[in-house]
């Protein structure tokens, strides 16, 4: 099992409609990228995918049968959630993994805790921010399931073992690939390292499919305040700045062109800025 | 090679690696690295690797040994300078008339700075 769909997903929490008609696709042994702002609905949607919590409408498929309630050995969902008992030091936290999952490879985790310099006899509860992340990503990448699903594994982590974690994750993946969807909100780091790219804006699907496909969508133009007005009239612009004169100019919607016209300058728009531009509010501007 | 993000990350793989081929860091015969070691050492995604790559396996400056590896192709400098070549007058050429416009350079001080160019050159 490894293909994931969400169907018209819909998830309240009270008054708050956290996701609403959601419908993407997570394809088998691909990685995809979750990106969207604080409150976008990236973790219900995570968790709903793992079947830890139910949408009040639609339903989600794993390999097309309807996700059902509990843990499945075939899916792991890393999450911002600490799931283990006070009192639990590493050690004993990696035996309880090996239970719930068949595959897990107790070795490789041990050998993945030297890597970050993680001491297994530390309570996890009571370790820092940082290495409570690493130690959910030692069991992330031990696991062996066809799914993974990482709710911001980097949450805390410093430059050098975000970089490691990049690395590993990507030796696992070409090794033996399978479904992993990655929620951040460091987005330049990670632009790279998927294929695919779904983007929630306040509980509904913004873009949903390939990287590339997102990206050859947007572009910048920049120059005199008033050359870059007239180009900009007709074509789908999604946000200016303005600097004196000088004025950059932000389109998504329509292939970049080869060219523009004189006096005018042609920039790419990397995942990062293409997002920034997309889910900006008003009050932002 | 580093990746700097103005150009699709496929295209900076296969340019970083015609720049390696074209600088005798990856001779002709020599084999290259693998899909795995390009992925992990830029932290690209290995479907993107193997575009890039595949690029030049397109273009015939890199053959594919089934079950060992990829190599570099006998003739592949030869046929990259070719191919440079041709590049040269858009890329450089064009970029260095339009600043000198704007610069109001003639064409005597440019090609008195190329003369300076080739000359330092073979200080």
């Amino acid at each position: 099992m490894s293909r994931i769909e969400m169907q018209r997903i819909g998830k309240s929490y009270g008054p708050v409609r956290a996701l609403d008609q959601v419908c993407c696709v997570f394809e088998e042994n691909r990685i995809t990228g979750l990106l969207g702002r604080n409150g976008a609905g990236k973790s219900t949607l995570l968790q709903i995918a793992a079947g830890w919590t139910f949408p009040d409408q639609g339903t989600a498929y794993v390999d097309g049968r309807p996700v059902g309630p509990g843990d499945s050995p075939d899916l792991y969902l890393m999450s911002e959630q600490d799931l283990y008992p006070d009192g639990m030091n590493g050690e004993r936290a990696l035996r309880y993994s090996r239970r719930l999952y068949p595959h897990f490879d107790e070795a490789y985790a041990r050998m993945l805790s030297e890597k970050f310099r993680l001491s297994l006899k530390t309570n996890v509860n009571q370790l820092s921010t940082g290495y409570r992340s690493i130690f959910k990503i030692l069991v992330a990448l031990s696991v062996n399931t066809p799914v993974v699903l990482l709710d911001e594994p980097v949450l805390g982590l410093d430059a050098n073992h975000r970089e490691l974690f990049y690395r590993l994750l990507l030796e696992k993946y070409t090794e033996k690939p399978f479904t992993c969807v990655i929620s951040t909100h460091l987005i330049d780091e990670l632009a790279a390292v998927v294929e695919d790219v779904t983007v929630l804006r306040r509980g509904q699907v913004l873009y949903s499919g390939s990287r590339e496909a997102l990206l050859s969508q947007g572009y910048a133009v920049e120059g005199k305040a008033e050359a870059v007005d007239r180009y900009r009239a007709g074509r789908p612009w999604i946000g200016e700045e303005r600097l004196g004169g000088l004025k950059a100019a932000y389109f998504w919607g329509e292939p970049a062109p080869d060219t523009v016209p004189e006096g005018l300058e042609l920039a790419p728009l990397d995942l990062q800025k293409l997002f920034i531009r997309l889910t900006e509010e008003e009050e932002e501007k | 090679m580093y990746l700097d993000g103005d150009k699709p990350i496929f295209q900076q793989i296969a340019e970083g690696l015609e720049d390696g081929i074209l600088s005798g860091a990856f001779p002709e015969e020599s084999q290259i690295p693998s899909i795995t070691e390009f992925s992990v050492q830029y932290r690209i995604n290995p479907a993107t690797a193997l575009k890039g790559i595949n690029l030049l396996v397109d273009a015939g400056i890199v053959y594919k040994k089934r079950g060992i590896g990829m190599f570099v192709s006998q003739g592949a400098v030869e046929k990259l300078q070719a191919k440079r070549r041709e590049q040269f007058y858009a890329k450089y050429v064009r970029a260095l008339v339009e600043e000198a416009r704007r610069l109001n350079l003639t064409e005597p001080d440019i090609q008195t700075m190329i003369r300076r160019g080739f000359d330092h050159e073979s200080d």
